[in-house]
């Protein structure tokens, strides 16, 4: 076999992998790897800041399923890469992470640009390597890609040393990866579906509740399958917006802290939870002593570890969702043929909560524009094929709340981490994923100014997503935490950002259009001029009210059972609905 | 309070002692005591851990260890069915007092010198404790103990179960007291 050195190794099992795109920037340390990059057939995207990379790679694999690579030098280039790690992380979004480290004699010496980024990110990766000898190189990289995109898919640090870089070696790579501490269960047990399908048999009030993991594991036509072979009503977490049909008519919405009055109260009054892929956060269960009480719990995941870590499981299905999924369709059916309780009491309470509560928000008196206007417009205008990747706050819990979503990988978001910066590079790894679709980022006035440089690279490298500032010149949901928790002391959230930064002149100082709308008049003719720019980048900054909030919401640690739908106002429930 | 002993099979892999460590500290799980050592085979370690777990369910601890991709087996050690033993180093004065206690609780003296005896025992804990219960009124000079190894009686070992089945978590019962992982 013919000798070739180790960062053309590295290419070529990253080809091996099937890796079509990354996203870096090179530096000391890794510069080996990026001369056979040249000539490699892998699209790389040089970005402005590593974060940029890491939430790129996450919103390419989030819209397309298939794992997102970075790549990044060592010391600061590395450490710049742990946020979107975690974040990618919490979310169980598969990525790898490839960076240079200083020469393997010089590791341990505080050597220049040296982070011990393996010791790093341990806290935050499901593993990670650092690699000291090139012929180790095309197996971690195998195992990197296997354990991302395996059992609980999650983030994958390879460290490579830049000296491993460099020295000859010969290129063999695995062909099939063997792992004696991981082997994730895929087929669920035959006793545990039989179990869960009796007790959905069994239970008067039942909800589905969904998580990513159904989204993580392609199984949306599976639930369909269930919920209408059942009736059972559903709500999708923030994770699961598009795992079912937001339009069906057995949907409830979201739950947890900004869902829906229905939603929520399916949760708290139901006698059993069909849990699918989801982990009872505590965005979702608020007080976890007081969430759904009288609740028997199923709970379907492919990690083990979730399941009765915050709540108790009733019955625990350990697999892949897809596999889960095909096997309890047939066995609830078998197990409804023999019993099948009259739903119809639950169902008239939850559709009637659903009626009588709906999602709502008030128009500004003062002629402005009102922030749930705008995401709803683009949302209708721009319609389900679209993606939209949202920051973190107000905006992100309005366009999960407010733009209806019909299919799996239409909406990305930092749900775990909560990263604020995260919609500007997201939205572009999900538009380099998928180009002929549209993509959205849906991001505030804080988050827009913590990464938008990377509208620099999709400028120059034609990838023409469109970027909604919602701009309510202040870090707006923290703001709205002072206005109900700290007496409207603002202390910190004025970002005066309709004055400072201009954000028309700085969208078009990258290279993007940048467009402007500041009355409700305007909404929509703004969304269709952005509709139809297709050659660049397009940021429109949507001035809007700032003291519009997010409701309903459960204030952080309180029970679901106090949900309120507008400031100071709980729902007001028929007496015999308490 | 419980008091558990998990046997840890981990790979033999630079950094999995980082990861088990960094793992325990970030959920917030108390160790007693850790050992660390080769086994018959030279690709695998095993870590005895004593947990003391306060609010979190054995099951947890397990499943979430489990978790690390370099971990191949964990098994609870019961005190019914398992060998436990400390190995305990002392240095006490050199008394005749001193010198009865020790063969009381046949212990061996490793070394003499003029003031000083320095002791060695290897036992159950409650046989260290009650060595050491005696020996404290003398003045102990010094103390290092080690933490406590653990095997399974009978003719069945660890690594059989874990390494020549490719069986799974005990997910059929995931609320269960006992935790045995295996892959």
């Amino acid at each position: 076999m013919s000798k070739i050195n180790g960062a053309q190794s590295l290419v070529n099992a990253l080809e091996a992998a099937g890796v079509e795109v990354m996203f870096g920037i090179p530096g000391g340390a890794i510069l080996p790897a990026y001369d056979p990059i040249f000539d490699s057939k892998i699209r790389h995207i040089l970005v402005r800041h590593e974060q940029g990379a890491g939430h790129a790679a996450t919103g390419y694999a989030q819209a397309t399923g298939k794992v997102g690579v970075c790549i990044a030098t060592s010391g600061p280039g590395a450490t710049n890469l742990v946020t979107p790690l975690a974040d990618a992380q919490m979310d169980s979004v598969p990525i790898v992470a490839i960076t240079g480290q200083v020469p393997g004699p010089a590791i341990g010496t505080d050597a220049f640009q040296e982070a011990d980024i393996r010791g790093v990110t341990m806290p935050v990766t499901k593993h990670n390597y650092l690699i000291t000898d090139p012929a180790d190189i095309p197996r971690a990289i195998a195992e990197a890609f296997h354990i991302a995109s395996t059992g609980r898919p999650g983030a994958v640090l390879v460290d490579i040393a830049k000296d491993a870089l460099q020295k000859e070696t010969t290129f063999n790579y695995p062909k099939n990866v063997s792992l004696a501490g991981y082997n994730p269960v895929m087929e669920p047990k035959s006793e545990a579906i039989s179990d869960a399908a009796a007790l959905i048999s069994q239970s008067k009030k039942p909800v589905l509740y969904v998580g990513g993991g159904v989204i993580k594991a392609n199984a949306a036509k599976e639930l369909l399958a269930l919920a209408e072979l059942t009736g059972v009503p559903v709500v999708t977490t923030l994770m699961a917006r598009g795992a079912f049909p937001d339009s069906h008519k057995q949907h409830l919405g979201m739950p947890g802290m900004h869902g829906t009055v229905a939603a929520v109260t399916a949760l708290q009054k139901a006698d059993l939870l069909i849990t699918l892929g989801a982990r009872f956060d505590d965005r979702v269960t608020g007080k976890l002593s007081s969430f759904a009480p009288n609740a028997k719990i199923i709970h379907a995941d492919i990690d083990p570890a979730e399941i009765g870590k915050n709540r108790h499981a009733d019955v625990a299905v350990v697999g892949d969702l897809k596999n889960i999924l095909r096997a309890l369709v047939p066995a609830t059916k078998a197990a409804l043929a023999k019993s099948a309780p009259d739903l119809t009491p639950w169902l008239n309470e939850v559709y009637g909560w659903r009626k009588k509560f709906p999602l709502g928000y008030d128009t500004p008196s003062d002629g402005s524009v009102s922030p749930q206007y705008v995401i709803e417009r683009i949302g209708k205008i721009s319609g389900p094929d679209t993606i939209f990747a949202a920051g973190v706050g107000q905006h992100q819990m309005w366009a999960s709340q407010f733009i209806g979503y019909e299919k799996p990988r239409t909406w990305l978001n930092s749900g775990g981490l909560g990263t604020m910066g995260y919609a500007v590079p997201a939205a572009m790894g999900a538009k380099v994923g998928a180009p002929d679709t549209t993509v959205w980022a849906i991001d505030g006035d804080g988050c827009f100014q913590m990464t938008n440089q990377e509208l620099v690279t999709c400028a120059l490298n034609n990838i023409p997503i469109k970027v909604a500032v919602i701009n309510n010149e202040s870090l707006g949901m923290v703001r709205q935490w002072q206005t109900l928790f700290y007496n409207q002391r603002y202390s910190n959230t004025d970002l005066h950002s309709k004055r400072i930064p201009d954000f028309k002149m700085l969208a078009e100082a990258m290279g993007c259009v940048g467009l402007r709308c500041e009355t409700p008049g305007d909404v929509d003719k703004t969304i269709e001029a952005a509709m139809a720019i297709n050659d660049r980048p397009v940021v429109v900054d949507f001035n809007v009210h700032r003291d519009a909030m997010v409701w309903p919401m459960v204030a952080a640690g309180t029970s679901n059972d106090d949900i309120t739908v507008a400031r100071s106002m709980a729902p007001v429930w028929d007496s015999q609905e308490l | 309070m419980a008091i558990h002993t998990l046997a840890v099979l981990v790979e033999n892999s630079p950094g999995v002692l980082a990861r088990v460590a960094s793992l325990f500290s970030r959920r917030g799980y108390n160790i007693d005591s850790l050992a660390v050592g080769p086994t018959e085979n030279p690709k695998v370690s095993r870590m005895t851990i004593v947990l003391n777990l306060e609010g979190h369910a054995l099951d947890q601890v397990s499943a979430q260890l489990f978790k690390l991709v370099n971990v191949i087996g964990i098994s609870e050690m019961k005190d019914s069915d398992s060998l436990k033993r400390e190995i305990l180093l002392v240095k006490v004065v050199n008394t005749p007092a001193t010198k009865e206690i020790v063969s009381k609780h046949k212990a061996v003296i490793s070394d003499e010198a003029a003031g000083t005896i320095s002791i060695e025992a290897v036992g159950q804990s409650s046989e260290i404790e009650a060595l050491l219960k005696e020996l404290r009124p003398h003045g102990i000079r010094e103390l290092v103990q080690s933490g406590l190894v653990a095997l399974e009686r009978g003719d069945k070992t660890l690594a059989d179960r874990t390494l020549s089945t490719m069986g799974t978590a005990n997910e059929s019962n995931p609320n269960s007291s006992t935790a045995d992982y295996q892959n």
